[in-house]
């Protein structure tokens, strides 16, 4: 574990290395420290706060490489001031950044055993590290499947990586959309549909969720029904973020903060906050 | 210290308490008298503290009175509390200076103000406050160095309250009507009808070095018991109870409560409660720039979690309701905190009943969700 | 034959029926193929068959004015497709077109709804297998109507 700053409010310099369009509305941006001290390692799972000059700051997830040295990759969709700001950016531009924030997918428990990861929309950007981790220690772990959902195949994030990953050897990787249109040749349907065509070893499987809140609750009720045990499903949370460091009190979630207690929650312990409204 | 160190002292002697604070380097804050209201302010001498006035609190209703006598400390707590020194409302995080297309981080947070505080009149409930924060934003897995730089040096002059409000209920909460714990002097205040004098109990060796520079006496044995007799007519003044007894799982397992409808029908979410709690420690950031967009700030603020933007993520507020807010301050305050930091969030101030617009009372909110008139109990919130 | 009824017998989708269900099941299936853009059943047609996927790619499509073919849903291997036979009036309530080159197990309908009747046993052991199927789309189509990633919702 990194030693903790000294004032965990101040963001360290980086540079824009790289940009690079996603989707219509997605983008990755690739960034490296403007300091040699400044450390990009991180855990598949943790967020950084990304801070652009004057306009605010942001939670986003890391979703390099993280045995990639050097460099700490976001995967952002512009959908307001903050976020358009931040993939506005130039190479050679500054960006701050405090983190990495947060606990990690659950890798080293996993080991051994059969890897589902279920991503919908923007939240396959989260488990790609994971993935990268997975791919990388292949021998460490049994089956990887990776079920994607979306919602238009013009919104699917990493569609030359998805076809790449879907050719590694024990490895299944499936792709869904809610909405098709005439030229696609895919899946469509929600994500949980995708099940059908995997053969789940329950006993010997832990599943990874992220997505949004109503779409992890099908998903958990459908990894449920295929035998999987609570204690084996994980889930990334979402809340409003400001600090990062449990002082805000704006990512509250029941007795947990996102920021410090997660993002990343064993359903078990999030199974009786998902079910009520307004928590 | 293995004995209590105790001393009495004319009344008269607390300007010359200030006086030494001041000649020992510390700004003396304390409660005066503004706006028809008690609140914290700098003291310079004894006749800025709220002589000869006392407060009338109720549910929604806050009058200060007139007395008789000239008693310093015969009122409780008012709006403020001693988080505006050590939490402040708006504090500067950091700057940043544009350099072509780079920019600079200037690390430089709101210092803290030049001279530490010695804080004049800190009651038990706040003394409890203080430790609640200490826990949040020291003590936990980071540390805020915003707070501690405030934080560290400061000295506590803690006042035993000799009366009560209405609206108290510390003894539910296990925090006072007397002070413990976590003070270099504390004072309690004795008037008779022929005497007007403070017995001081010694809490740290700075403490003991600042009452050598008083005036001071032996307490006899009597001054000892006229002393817990003051604080006892405060402890039996107290009507307002809380039972604690399992709150936490009797608020996790009460989510849908019809209570929160019901309160929510009152509930202005006005924020004025979390505003006044002295334990609440939410804060949000703004972002701010200079008309030329090359100098930016960042500030934090004082946050409530009665307001929509709390709990917005992109699209909209998790919790939209006026039910949901009120619901996550309460449960948060007595239920969740004792999860998150070991002990329940809330001293038995009162202040959130006495400054709520339409006089919610979280004693009533928690007996009637309890479903029985408040009954004394086995407590177990977590303050010792 | 004797490989039809291995197939009905192995299909989760009848997993725990007797043995005589069974072959009277295979009685009523045939092999099909549907080369690819080939529809399978048209929407308002009389709905006399239904279909083991076995391999392939199914759309399940439903014609728009001035949308065109709409996607619902697509259907792929194990899949069951079709159950307008089972439910009056007995027609095809949207299109069916093989996406890929799709094999099938078709089932005929017509005959199978007379021995329903007939053998009310019979009838409840489909009904309760076809249930679970509607119930599963009508999850899957709830969670689809949510369009939960959305900019803003």
């Amino acid at each position: 574990m990194a030693t903790l700053p000294a004032d965990p409010m101040v963001p360290d310099p980086y540079r824009v290395g790289q940009v690079w369009k996603e989707t219509f509305d997605t983008f990755t941006v690739a960034l490296e420290p403007a300091h040699n001290a400044a450390s990009s390692a991180f855990s598949p799972g943790q967020f950084s706060m990304l801070y652009v000059f004057g306009v605010g700051e942001l939670p986003i997830s890391i979703s390099g490489d993280p045995e990639e040295p050097g460099r700490l990759i976001y995967t952002v969709r512009s959908v307001g001031q903050a976020t358009h700001a931040l993939v506005s950016r130039k190479p050679g531009e500054m960006v701050g950044v405090r983190g990495p924030f947060g606990g990690c997918w659950p890798l080293a428990e996993a080991r051994g055993k059969d890897v589902v990861l279920v991503a919908g929309g923007l939240g396959l950007a989260p488990l790609r590290p994971a993935i990268y981790q997975v791919l990388r220690h292949r021998e460490d772990y049994g089956r990887l499947i990776v079920l994607y959902g979306g919602r238009s195949p013009r919104d699917l994030l990493y569609r030359k990586e998805l076809a790449a990953w879907a050719r590694q050897p024990d490895t299944q990787v499936l792709s869904t959309v809610d909405y098709g249109g005439l030229s696609w040749r895919g899946h469509v349907g929600v994500v949980t549909t995708l099940f059908r065509y995997v053969r789940l070893q329950p006993a010997r499987t832990v599943a990874m969720l992220c997505g949004p809140e109503i779409m992890m609750r099908f998903v958990t009720r459908e990894l449920e029904s295929h035998g999987l045990q609570e204690s084996d499903i994980y889930l990334s949370m979402e809340r409003n973020m400001k600090c990062a460091v449990g002082f805000c009190g704006h990512c509250q979630y029941g007795p947990y903060f996102i920021c410090k207690d997660g993002p990343v929650f064993p359903y078990s312990r999030v199974r009786s906050l998902l079910e009520k409204h307004e928590i | 210290m293995a004995e209590k160190t105790q001393a009495i002292v004319e009344a008269g002697q607390i300007e010359r308490l200030i006086e030494v604070l001041h000649s020992r380097g510390y700004e003396v804050v304390g409660p005066t008298v503004r706006d028809k209201a008690i609140v914290y302010d700098r003291l310079e001498r004894l006749a800025d503290l709220p002589v000869g006035w006392t407060d009338e609190q109720e549910a929604g209703s806050y009058r200060l009175k007139r007395r008789e006598d000239g008693a310093l400390f015969c009122y409780v707590v008012g709006p403020q509390s001693w988080k505006k020194y050590l939490h402040p409302a708006d504090v500067r995080l950091f700057s940043a200076q544009r350099q072509g297309e780079t920019f600079r981080i200037l690390s430089n947070p709101d210092p803290p103000p030049p001279g530490r505080h010695a804080f004049l009149g800190v009651r038990a409930c706040e003394l409890a406050a203080i430790a609640v924060q200490d826990r949040v934003l020291l003590h936990d897995r980071y540390r805020d160095p915003i707070y501690q730089g405030r934080r560290e040096g400061i000295f506590i002059v803690a006042v035993n309250c000799t009366q009560s409000a209405a609206t108290c209920f510390c003894t539910s909460m296990g925090t006072g009507p007397q002070a413990h714990a976590g003070f270099d002097l504390a004072l309690t205040e004795l008037l008779g009808p022929d005497h007007h004098r403070i017995l001081i109990e010694v809490g740290s060796e700075v403490g003991a070095e600042v009452l050598a520079e008083l005036e001071h006496f032996q307490a006899s044995d009597d001054v000892e018991r006229e002393a817990e007799t003051a604080v006892g007519r405060a402890r039996s003044q107290i009507q307002r109870r809380m039972d604690t007894t399992g709150i936490r799982d009797l608020l996790y397992s009460n989510v849908d409560h019809p209570r929160w409808d019901d309160v929510a029908q009152r509930c202005l979410t006005c924020a004025n409660c979390t505003m006044v709690c002295p334990t609440c420690f939410c804060t949000t950031v703004e972002d701010v720039s200079d008309v030329t967009g090359d100098h930016a700030e960042r500030w934090r603020r004082w946050d409530s979690c009665f307001t929509q933007s709390f709990s917005y993520i992109h699209g909209g507020s998790v919790r939209s309701s006026a039910k949901s807010r009120y619901r996550q301050w309460m449960t948060h305050k007595l239920a969740s905190w004792i999860d998150q930091f070991g002990s329940s969030g809330c001293v038995g101030c009162g202040r959130c009943i006495t400054w709520c617009p339409v006089g919610i009372d979280i004693t009533a909110e928690v007996g009637a969700i309890r479903g029985a008139t408040a009954s004394a109990g086995e407590n177990d919130h977590g303050n010792t | 034959m004797e490989t039809l009824e291995r197939i009905v017998a192995e299909h989760p989708f009848f997993a725990g029926l007797e043995e005589q269900y069974i072959q009277l099941l295979a009685g009523c299936a045939s092999n099909v193929r549907f080369e690819g853009g080939k529809y399978i059943l048209r929407e308002g047609e009389e709905a006399s068959q239904f279909f083991l996927i076995r391999h392939g790619r199914v759309a399940l499509e439903i014609s728009a004015p001035h949308r065109g073919r709409l996607t619902v849903e697509t259907l792929g291997e194990g899949d069951i497709l079709g159950w307008s036979w089972l439910i009056p009036p007995y027609h095809w309530r949207l299109d069916a077109r093989a996406v890929d080159l799709t094999r099938a197990i078709a089932l005929d309908g017509t005959c199978l709804r007379t021995k329903c009747e007939q053998n009310h046993d019979l009838g409840y052991e489909l009904l309760k297998r076809f249930a679970h199927i509607m119930e599963r789309r009508l999850e899957a189509t709830r969670f689809q109507l949510l369009d939960v990633y959305a900019a803003h919702k």
